[in-house]
């Protein structure tokens, strides 16, 4: 017979207040800058290549624009897209450069993110136990995985400042920060595609990121972001 | 616990139905746009503080240039005056210069084109976000200021144009920039397209080129510039046309 377990579960602060706040406040950021940017795309919904759009080549891409419910605002209305973009364009900014500020500082980064060698070595095990929706339990579920620490890593050091940079490349005054910077990009045009083509890379990473918060415990993975209690299950420690 | 979880989901779940009816309610408040235009003052001066005041907009050769270079806004100014003036071949067209100036002007073409002038291939970015590509060649607008000889006191150019945009006279567009762009080096009064003379559509017969901001600062069919202290006295008061309807003023992003 097995000794009985009391059916206490473990429970600890999983994530730090500033994470959290940081959390949220680039959450509501991110949603506005999707939606604002779908309503500048409205205003010409087709994508080119080179620095110009007027080239006799056409659009490389023009899907139309995108219906209502998913721009900000819901109608046709530029000016006020622009506004709603271009204020959370800067809280997207600060906000991220405060999150990796305090991630380095303390230690969150070294501790939580980067991934150690054996992790890395187990990466091959890490990408099958994910297409099997097997998710780590008990112990192993305190800490983040190693697909997860490299998406994570990815997304804060790579996509996200992609995604801005190109941002900053469709300014036609930053563009005369350093000359010709715009055109190792391809040019004004391509820096249009590219902003839209990371946008939608990060649409996808966050619905990946949203699927997985849901399969391996909605509530306490939600719970553990609001509060920052995250609760391991006493059966389920090995 | 279960409550707890059905609070909170539905909390969460009311929260973001909240967000995307919020914001398109907050848009049509008086008080929460001006929170987003907060953004347009810090740009504006994070731009001016990391870009020289010389910092030059990249320019291109002629195999760049676009085929045709797309006409935006008014093609063709419903306005009697302006027609006289095109009809004449624009012979009796002159730019008034005043405001706060020493020395108020009303130049003719031929005068502009006598001044010195600069040529360069510039790519244009619409607000809408496309872009397109043409040589222009015009007078410096430094030249002009410099005729005129502005007071110490004056901080903005204010461009006046003959296309009304909603039919009547008070409807006409206009446009104004800082000094600092004004004597930018590429800050030219165009005249010629591709190297023959400004096309109605695109603005003839002298139109405004700001290359480091986006086009619908580039003023067409300019009438009379004049030297002002500041703008909020004119019409809507946000400097320009496209400003009163709710864009910023400073389009450099």
């Amino acid at each position: 017979m097995a000794k009985e377990i009391p059916p206490i579960d473990v429970r600890y602060r999983r994530h730090s207040a500033a994470v959290r706040v940081m959390h949220w406040i680039n959450a509501i950021a991110m949603l506005a800058l999707l939606m604002s940017g779908l309503q500048i795309f409205n205003a010409h919904p087709a994508l080119y290549w080179g620095a110009s759009s007027y080239t006799g080549a056409g659009p490389i891409f023009s899907p139309g624009p995108f219906p209502g419910w998913i721009t900000l605002p819901g109608t046709q209305w530029l000016s006020m897209g622009r506004r709603w973009h271009l204020f959370f364009a800067w809280v997207l900014v600060l906000n991220g450069a405060a999150y990796v500020a305090y991630s380095i500082a303390s230690r969150h980064l070294a501790r939580d993110l980067w991934p150690t060698r054996r992790e890395l070595s187990g990466i091959g095990r890490s990408v099958a136990d994910h297409l099997r929706l097997a998710h780590p339990a008990g112990e192993a579920a305190r800490r983040y995985n190693v697909l997860q620490k490299m998406s994570y890593l990815a997304v804060i050091f790579g996509l996200v400042p992609f995604l801005v940079l190109m941002g900053l490349g469709l300014s036609p005054s930053l563009d005369t920060l350093v000359p010709g910077w715009v055109d190792w990009f391809g040019g004004r045009q391509s820096v249009r595609t590219l902003h839209f083509a990371a946008g939608a890379l990060l649409v996808a990473f966050v619905a990946v990121h949203v699927f997985e918060v849901i399969v391996t415990g909605a509530w306490n993975n939600l719970r553990s972001m609001i509060t920052g209690t995250y609760r391991v299950p006493r059966g389920d420690e090995r | 616990m279960n409550r707890r979880r059905s609070f909170l989901i539905r909390g969460l779940s009311g929260l973001g139905t909240l967000f995307l009816a919020g914001c398109d309610r907050l848009s049509h408040t008086a008080w929460f746009p001006p929170i987003l235009d907060s953004a347009e003052s810090l740009t504006y001066r994070a731009q001016r503080l990391v870009t020289s005041r010389r910092s030059m907009a990249r320019e291109y050769t002629e195999a760049d240039l676009s085929p045709r270079f797309r006409s935006n806004g008014t093609a063709f100014p419903q306005d009697e005056e302006y027609l006289a003036l095109a009809q004449g071949g624009f012979a009796d067209w002159r730019l008034r210069v005043g405001g706060l100036v020493e020395h108020p002007l009303a130049l003719s073409l031929d005068e502009l084109r006598a001044m010195p002038s600069r040529t360069q291939i510039t790519r244009h970015d619409c607000v809408e976000g496309w872009s397109a590509i043409g040589k222009w060649t015009g007078v410096p607008l430094s030249q002009v200021l410099q005729r005129a000889h502005p007071s110490p006191r004056a901080r903005y150019v204010v461009l006046r144009c003959a296309d009304p945009m909603e039919g009547t006279e008070e409807s006409r567009y206009y446009e104004s920039v800082d000094l600092e762009d004004a004597y930018h080096p590429q800050t030219i009064l165009a005249y010629e397209l591709n190297g023959r003379a400004l096309p109605i559509p695109n603005g003839a017969p002298l139109r405004l080129r700001v290359e480091r901001q986006l086009g619908y600062k580039m003023a067409k069919y300019l009438m009379s510039i004049e030297l002002v202290e500041d703008f909020s006295h004119i019409r809507g008061g946000r400097g320009g046309y496209w400003e009163d309807q709710g864009y910023e003023w400073y389009a450099g992003i």
